[in-house]
C-alpha cells in the first residue's frame, strides 16, 4: 500500500492553513535562521575556530556558562522545597505566591535588570550591608549568578509541581507503614520520582540563562574578560561593525542550545516511555 | 430511502477492515451491525456516513439507488449519532439541537420562532424539554444520547445512523433505552443503521442484523432467522452460549457417543469429522432413560441462580458440555453433584466451514 | 502560619518542618522576586509623586510607549492567525512530520532573543544578503521599525500556537464531524465549534504573547539602532534614561512595564482559576508555558 503523506479526512482547510504555517514559520523563523549558518560557512573553519576560541570569547563562555549552572543548581535546590510547600502545604496567601512564581517570565528582562542594581549595587538595599562585608554583588559575577538565578526560577518551580501533584500518596503511606522515616521516604522514594521532572527543569532554567541579556547587561557591569557574557559579546561585535565574529559567535551559542533542547526532549521522551512500560 | 452497499473494502494501512461487504438496506427498516470489536461493523457505519473513504476503486454505496461517493458528509443528510455523542460541549441543550438548522444558508434557514418550535418538538419527543438550557457535561449519559439523537434529527435526515448507541451507558439505562430507541423508530419510521457488539441489544431491537466478523458479513437475516438458523460456525457461536463437540457425520446423522442424530437442517454435503454444536437449552436431561437411546453423563456443578439453571456435566466418554434447563424441572429431578443422568441432545447443527 | 490540617495524617512532616520549609520558601521567593519588583515602584517615586508623572510628559517617553503599542498590534494579531492555523493542520489531521513541525514551531523559545534580533540584521542589514537590493529600493527594515517588528514577532512566535495546539489535539475531530454532518461548512465548524471550546487557551496565549512582545528587549536591542524618540521602545527607553542617570525617569517607565506584568499575571491566574471551573472547558494551562522565552 502507498504511505501517504497525508491520512484522509472529511474536515476540510488542511491545505490552507498547512500552506500558511509553512509559509510563516519559513519567513520568520527558517529561512532568518539558516541564513546564519550559510554565514557562518562562508567563513572557513580556520576562521570560524579563531573566533570563537578567542580568550575574550572563551572568557565569556566560561562566565556564561558558570553563572548559568550555578544559578539553574541553585534554582533546583530552592524550587523543589518552593513546589513542595506550594502543594503540599496550605498557609495564608498561597494563591497570590503561586501566581506570582511567574513573575519573572511576565516581567520584561531590561525592569528586572535595573531593578536589582538597585538592590545590589553599593548604596542599593542590599548592597550597602553586604559591599562593607567584602561581598560585591553588582558588576560581579555574583550579579550575574543573582541575574540568571532570577529567570530560571519558574522553570524548576513549573515543571516540578505537577509532578508532585501527580505523586501516588498511598506510596508514601506505604513506604511509612514499612517503616521509613520521613527523611528516607524523601530520598528513596520521593526524590527518584520526581527526578525526571526536576531535571526537566533544571535544563530548561540552564538554557533560558545562557541565552539571556536583558536582566544582567545592567548588573553585570561589562569588563570584558571579567563580566561579560555571551550575548553581550555578540552585541559589541555588531556594534563593532565585525558581522562575521558576531555571526560565528551566535551559530556557536545556538548549536549549543539545540543541544540542550534536544536532551531535554530526549529526557521527557525517556520519561514517557518508562512510564507508558510501567 | 434504501442504503445500499456494493462491494466495499477498505484498508487502515495493511490492516484490511472491510473485505468486499454487500449489504442492503430498506427503506424504513432498523438494521443493526452486529459484530466483536475489530469485526469492521463501525467502519461500515463510518463509510455509509460518509466519515470515512473506501479504497479506491472498491466498490460503491448507493442511497435511495444513488451512488453518494461524490456527495460531501456535509450534503448527504444522514443524522449520525456518535459513540461518545460528540455533542458541543459550549452549547447548551437547545443549541446544540438548533445546530444544524442555524447554520444552514440564509435562504433556507428558518426564522428564529420556527427553529426553537422545531427544537422543542425534538426535546419534547426525547423527554428532555426541560433541560434546554443545560449544557451536556450536566447531564446523565442517557441524557447526553437523547440529545445527541435529538441533534442529529432535527436536520430531518434520509436516514439515522448510530454508532454504539448503548455502549457508554450503564446496565439499567441501556435496557430502557433500547426498547425507547424501538418505539422511537417506529413512530418515525426513518431508515436508521446502528452498530453493537451485544447480540441482546440486535435481537431486540433491530428488524434485520447484519452479523459481521473480520470485516466480512457472516449473515444478514430477521433475528429469528440469525439466532434459530445460524449459517455459519462464528454466527453460532456469538449469537449465544454453545457446546462443541468432534463428532461423525454419516449419512445426515451425527454420530454423538452411543446416539444418532439427525442433523437439523439440511447439509447432506457434509461427510466425516466435524464439529459439531449444540445450545445449552437443546441439551435435555433426565434422570431415566425412558426407553430412549441417551448418553450417560455425572453432574459436575450447578449454578441454579437465575432464571434458568445451568448444568455442567461430564459424559462418559469424558466431555464437558452444559445443560440449561427450567427451574421447575431442576426442582422436580432434585438433581446434586455427582447425580448420573441421561441427556439427549435435541438439536445439533455442523457447518460447512468447521 | 502552617495550616494543621493536612490531608495525610500519616506522612506529613512535622510541624517544625513544615514552618521551617514554607518559611525557606518565602524567604527565597522574596529575595529574588517580592524585592525587585518593590524596588521599582521604590526608586520610580523616590523623588514624590510629582517627579514621578513628570517623567511621563516627555515626548521621548510617550513616543516610546506609542511605538511599544504600534510593535504589539501588529504582531499580536500575526502570531494569533499563526497559531489558529498552525494548531487546525496539526491538531484535526494526520499527517507525516508532524513532530517535526512542532518541534520547529517552539525553535524561537530556544534562541537567545540577541541571537534572534542577530538573523534579522544578518538577513536585512546593511550588510546583509538582502541589504544592498533593499538600500537601491530605499526600504529600510533595520535600525527601523519593521525590523522591530520582525524581531518581537519571532520572540513572541509559538505562544499562541504552543497553548492551543495540545487541547485541540486533545479534543479530537468529533465534534467537527458532528457539525459538518449537520450541514456546517468550514468555516461555520471553526468559528461555532472548534473556536469556543479552545477559547481559554486562545486568551491564555495571547496574553503571554502579549506581555512578551510589549517587554521584548534583547531581540529589539539588536535591531532597533536606539533612535530616540523613534525607534524605541519602552523597554529601550529604559534603558537609555538608565545610561543617563536619569534613574527616577528610568524606573517610573520600568513601573508601567512592571504593572503590565502584574496585570498579565493577575489575569493569567484568572483563567486558570476559570478554566478549572468552568464545567465545559477542560483546557489545563500547559505546566511550562513560556519554555525557556
Amino acid at each position: 500500500m502507498r504511505v501517504k503523506l497525508k491520512q484522509p479526512s472529511v474536515l476540510p482547510g488542511f491545505g490552507l492553513t498547512m500552506g500558511y504555517t509553512i509559509f510563516y514559520l519559513s519567513v520568520i523563523v527558517l529561512i532568518p535562521l539558516s541564513a546564519m549558518f550559510i554565514r557562518a560557512g562562508s567563513m572557513g573553519p580556520a576562521e570560524f575556530w579563531n573566533v570563537i576560541t578567542a580568550p575574550r570569547v572563551m572568557a565569556a563562555y566560561r562566565l556564561t556558562f558558570g553563572a548559568s549552572l550555578i544559578a539553574a543548581v541553585v534554582n533546583a535546590f530552592f524550587g523543589f522545597i518552593v513546589a513542595w510547600v506550594l502543594v503540599r502545604y496550605t498557609f495564608p496567601g498561597k494563591r497570590l505566591v503561586d501566581a506570582m512564581v511567574d513573575l519573572p517570565f511576565a516581567l520584561p528582562t531590561a525592569v528586572s535588570g535595573i531593578a536589582l542594581v538597585a538592590i545590589y549595587s553599593r548604596n542599593g538595599l542590599l548592597g550597602q550591608y553586604l559591599e562593607p562585608m567584602g561581598i560585591k554583588v553588582a558588576y560581579s559575577p555574583i550579579g550575574v549568578t543573582i541575574a540568571l538565578t532570577f529567570i530560571g526560577l519558574p522553570f524548576v518551580v513549573r515543571t516540578l509541581q505537577p509532578a508532585l501533584e501527580d505523586l501516588d500518596v498511598e506510596v508514601e503511606e506505604a513506604a511509612t507503614s514499612l517503616g521509613a522515616s520521613r527523611f528516607q521516604t524523601l530520598r528513596r522514594i520521593i526524590v527518584p520520582t520526581v527526578l525526571p521532572a526536576m531535571l526537566t527543569g533544571f535544563s530548561l532554567a540552564f538554557a533560558r540563562a545562557v541565552g539571556e541579556y536583558g536582566s544582567v547587561v545592567f548588573i553585570s557591569g561589562n569588563m570584558p574578560m571579567k563580566t561579560e557574557i555571551v550575548p553581550l559579546l555578540i552585541i559589541s561585535k555588531l556594534e563593532q561593525y565585525d558581522t562575521a565574529g558576531a555571526t560565528a559567535i551566535g551559530v556557536s551559542m545556538l548549536v549549543i542550545s539545540f543541544v540542550i533542547l534536544l536532551a531535554v526532549n530526549l529526557l521527557q521522551w525517556w520519561v514517557a516511555r518508562r512510564k507508558r512500560g510501567a | 430511502m434504501s442504503i445500499e452497499v456494493r462491494n466495499i473494502t477498505k484498508h487502515f494501512g495493511d490492516f484490511r477492515a472491510l473485505d468486499d461487504v454487500n449489504l442492503s438496506v430498506p427503506t424504513g427498516k432498523l438494521v443493526a451491525l452486529l459484530g466483536p470489536s475489530g469485526s469492521g461493523k463501525t467502519t461500515l457505519l463510518r463509510i455509509i456516513a460518509g466519515l470515512e473513504q473506501a479504497d479506491s476503486g472498491s466498490g460503491s454505496i448507493l442511497f435511495h439507488e444513488e451512488d453518494v461517493a461524490n456527495t460531501h458528509v456535509r450534503h448527504r443528510r444522514v443524522g449520525f449519532v456518535f459513540q461518545h455523542y460528540a455533542l458541543f460541549r459550549h452549547m447548551t441543550v437547545f443549541e446544540n439541537v438548533a445546530f444544524g438548522l442555524r447554520v444552514r444558508p440564509r435562504k433556507s434557514r428558518p426564522n428564529r420562532r420556527d427553529i426553537a418550535d422545531t427544537v422543542h418538538e425534538l426535546l419534547r419527543l426525547v423527554q428532555l424539554d426541560m433541560l434546554a438550557g443545560r449544557y451536556p457535561s450536566q447531564l446523565s449519559g442517557g441524557q447526553r444520547q437523547r440529545v445527541a439523537l435529538a441533534r442529529a434529527l432535527a436536520v430531518e435526515p434520509k436516514m439515522l445512523l448510530l454508532d454504539e448507541p448503548f455502549g457508554a451507558l450503564d446496565a439499567k439505562v441501556r435496557k430502557e433505552l433500547r426498547s425507547w430507541l424501538r418505539r422511537l423508530h417506529d413512530e418515525l419510521n426513518v431508515t436508521s443503521v446502528f452498530v453493537t457488539h451485544d447480540q441482546d441489544e440486535a435481537l431486540e431491537v433491530a428488524n434485520q442484523i447484519v452479523v459481521m466478523n473480520r470485516g466480512r458479513v457472516e449473515q444478514i437475516g430477521t433475528p429469528d432467522e440469525v439466532f434459530h438458523h445460524p449459517q455459519t460456525e462464528f454466527v453460532m457461536h456469538f449469537l449465544g452460549d454453545v457446546n462443541a463437540f468432534h463428532g461423525r457425520v454419516i449419512q445426515g446423522n451425527v454420530q454423538f457417543g452411543s446416539l444418532k442424530v439427525p442433523l437439523l437442517e439440511n447439509r447432506q454435503q457434509i461427510v466425516g469429522d466435524a464439529r459439531v454444536f449444540i445450545r445449552p437449552h437443546d441439551v435435555t436431561i433426565d434422570t431415566k432413560t425412558n426407553g430412549l437411546p441417551a448418553i450417560e453423563a455425572r453432574v459436575v456443578r450447578v449454578h441454579s441462580a437465575g432464571p434458568l439453571v445451568r448444568v455442567e456435566l461430564l459424559t462418559s466418554a469424558n466431555q464437558r458440555l452444559i445443560s440449561e434447563i427450567s427451574q421447575e424441572r431442576f426442582v422436580t429431578m432434585n438433581l446434586q453433584p455427582d447425580s448420573k443422568v441421561y441427556i439427549r441432545p435435541r438439536h445439533i447443527r455442523v457447518f460447512a466451514d468447521s | 502560619m502552617a495550616n494543621h490540617t493536612t490531608p495525610w495524617p500519616a506522612i506529613g512532616e512535622k510541624a517544625l518542618v513544615r514552618r521551617l520549609l514554607i518559611a525557606v520558601s518565602l524567604g527565597f521567593l522574596t529575595l529574588f522576586l517580592f524585592l525587585p519588583l518593590v524596588t521599582v515602584f521604590a526608586e520610580a517615586l523616590r523623588n514624590g509623586a510629582g517627579a514621578y508623572i513628570a517623567s511621563f510628559n516627555d515626548q521621548a517617553a510617550l513616543a516610546a510607549i506609542k511605538l511599544t503599542l504600534l510593535v504589539t498590534a501588529i504582531s499580536l494579531p500575526l502570531n494569533l492567525v499563526f497559531g489558529l492555523a498552525a494548531a487546525w493542520a496539526i491538531a484535526k489531521f494526520e499527517f507525516r512530520g508532524k513532530h517535526l513541525l512542532i518541534t520547529l514551531i517552539d525553535l524561537p523559545f530556544a534562541v537567545s532573543p540577541v541571537i534572534s534580533g542577530l538573523i534579522y540584521v544578518l538577513l536585512y542589514g546593511m550588510h546583509g544578503w538582502l541589504g544592498p537590493w533593499l538600500t537601491e529600493h530605499d526600504i529600510q527594515i533595520i535600525f527601523a521599525v519593521p525590523g522591530i517588528v520582525l524581531a518581537t514577532i519571532f520572540v513572541t512566535f509559538p505562544f499562541v500556537a504552543r497553548e492551543v495546539i495540545p487541547l485541540m489535539q486533545e479534543q479530537g475531530t468529533e465534534e467537527e464531524q458532528a457539525a459538518m454532518m449537520l450541514g456546517a461548512g468550514g468555516w461555520q465548524t471553526f468559528f461555532r465549534v472548534t473556536l469556543p471550546n479552545v477559547k481559554w487557551a486562545v486568551l491564555y496565549g495571547v496574553i503571554l504573547c502579549n506581555a512578551r512582545a510589549m517587554g521584548e528587549f534583547g531581540a529589539v536591542s539588536v535591531v532597533s539602532g536606539h533612535i530616540r524618540g523613534k525607534t524605541n521602545t519602552m523597554s529601550l527607553h529604559v534603558e537609555i534614561l538608565y545610561n543617563e542617570y536619569n534613574f527616577v525617569a528610568a524606573f517610573a517607565v520600568a513601573s508601567l512595564l512592571a504593572l503590565l506584568a502584574l496585570v498579565t499575571l493577575a489575569l493569567k491566574s484568572l483563567i486558570e482559576w476559570r478554566s478549572r471551573t468552568a464545567q465545559h472547558s477542560p483546557f489545563v494551562p500547559t505546566s511550562s508555558e513560556e519554555e525557556s522565552a
